[in-house]
């Protein structure tokens, strides 16, 4: 073998990055992309390093993980059904509680298909490669997730963005397109970085002024927590009847892991035979397509945890704003909410003092983020107590002082 | 191409608002070696390259344009 830290070969492309992590990691500061959750105690408290630690960064909306109803459905599975399936979905690996949780998430959207992936950047993968493929146009938001962009080069669509949350970049973008062409527009319902909500109906009755148009939103951090029956944004915006499909995930509020797409296309169930990403894996273990089912259909009936989710995202986002941090967004959108810091020195100087005082929120920087920013990204839980809540605002504004990032 | 001049121009005063360092602008500056643009930096500069042109350049179309050379080539084309 060559001398790897010298010769050039296929990593000198990373040369840049590592030299950046090894100067920040130099002076001292816990790498904020290495962190070993020990212990697990609830959806809102781990042990990391010893220390007994508030969770305020795993998307984890619903508080589901430890539902004693998901658990058990979980640990039947496992001893009924054993610890994975070892197949696709289009061979051996279809059983029972895959049909199962595909029915649950056609009673809780109300669909005529469902369709389940082995977790939610697939479920985009999948979506979007097959429906758009070369000679089709895409049509997405230029903040959109990493599984959007990555379902669009699979795909070999021609790619279009327009501006963040920009109705009018949208219409004027399609405007520009051979009217004959096939367009999927992609939209997400809450954007994950900032936590701001799309203006879906300007969105969806801009679309409809072109032709050839079917609209996909990715309603990852929406369902669980908006509108009446918490499908999502588009739900509470009552854009249901406009949208061709919703993606979405079992990762967040739903409480373990996986991806789905729903809708009411009457085609829909001939992607079972084409999608690359849904065909060519394994299908979800038993224990967590059954975790899942009993979580979804709980969560039809989850009003109250709602109210409690948008009262603590409400009251952090004024604690913090009244501390004088600057958030991605004015007011409270979503159960996310970021502080968006002014480099990486100060973003991870703050992360690591929240960890010290028993905190845990995401670090993101750019190319995640928008417009080059550095976050510390909260994301609240319906299981977060008010107390807890009252105690997250009292380790910002401990950390921010430390830091320097409030005065 | 007669209208190649009036792009080229226009070009320019598109890349000028982007370009903080004040790079000397030919057919042959490349926007990621010269200008140094990052990618958020490109998707805002395309932005307002196709506003002010009318025209669509696809996310397929900008991995292939390297120079302002190419681009102006490129814009030439879409416009017709």
């Amino acid at each position: 073998m060559t001398d790897a830290t010298q010769a050039r070969d296929l990593f000198s492309k990373f040369d840049a990055l590592i030299a950046e992590r090894e100067a920040l990691l130099a002076t001292g500061v816990r790498d904020p992309f290495a962190i070993v959750m020990d212990e697990v105690k609830s959806p809102t408290q781990a042990v990391i390093k010893g220390k007994d630690t508030i969770l305020l960064g795993t998307y984890n909306y619903m508080g589901m993980t430890f539902d004693p109803d998901v658990v058990a459905a979980g640990k039947k599975a496992l001893d009924d059904f054993g610890a994975g399936t070892t197949g696709s979905r289009v061979l051996n690996g279809t059983y029972q509680g895959h049909r199962q949780v595909e029915e649950a998430l056609r009673d809780f959207y109300g669909t005529s298909g469902a369709m389940v992936f082995s977790t939610g950047y697939q479920a985009n993968l999948g979506m979007i490669s097959t429906l758009a493929g070369k000679g089709d146009y895409v049509v997405l938001d230029a903040d959109s997730h990493a599984s959007i962009y990555d379902g669009c080069f699979l795909g070999d669509a021609e790619i279009v963005r327009f501006r963040h949350n920009s109705v009018e970049d949208l219409d004027k973008r399609l405007g520009r397109l051979p009217a004959d062409a096939l367009k999927l527009v992609v939209l997400e319902g809450v954007y994950s970085m900032l936590g701001d909500v799309a203006p879906l109906p300007d969105m969806v009755a801009a679309v409809r002024k072109h032709p050839n148009c079917m609209i996909l939103v990715d309603e990852a951090h929406g369902m669980g927590f908006f509108g009446p029956n918490g499908r999502g944004v588009y739900e509470e915006q009552g854009v249901e009847k406009d949208v061709d499909f919703v993606v979405g995930t079992f990762s967040k509020s739903v409480g373990t892991v996986g991806g789905f797409c729903v809708s009411n296309h009457p085609k829909f169930e001939v992607l079972r035979l084409v999608c690359r990403p849904y065909v060519f894996t394994a299908s979800l273990p038993p224990s967590v397509v059954a975790t899942a089912a009993t979580s979804i259909r709980k969560l039809m009936h989850a009003g109250e945890k709602r109210a409690h989710l948008w009262k603590n995202s409400q009251r952090l986002h004024k604690g913090l704003t009244d501390l004088g941090f600057r958030l991605g967004t004015e007011t409270p959108q979503s159960a996310i909410i970021a502080v968006i810091l002014t480099d990486q020195t100060q973003a991870v100087a703050m992360w690591q003092a929240l960890l010290e005082l028993g905190l845990y929120v995401n670090m993101a920087r750019p190319p995640a983020t928008p417009a080059g920013t550095f976050l510390l990204r909260c994301s609240l839980c319906a299981e977060h107590s008010d107390e807890q809540v009252g105690q997250i605002i009292a380790m910002f504004e401990a950390a921010g002082r430390a830091t320097g990032a409030i005065g | 191409m007669t209208d190649r001049q009036p792009i080229f121009d226009s070009v320019l005063s598109q890349i000028a608002p982007f370009n903080k360092k004040g790079v000397e602008l030919t057919e042959a500056t490349t926007f990621a070696g010269d200008l140094e643009w990052d990618s958020l930096t490109v998707m805002d500069f395309v932005a307002a390259i196709e506003d002010e042109f009318d025209i669509i350049i696809t996310m397929n179309m900008q991995a292939e344009i390297e120079t302002i050379g190419q681009l102006v080539d490129a814009v030439a084309k879409l416009k017709g």
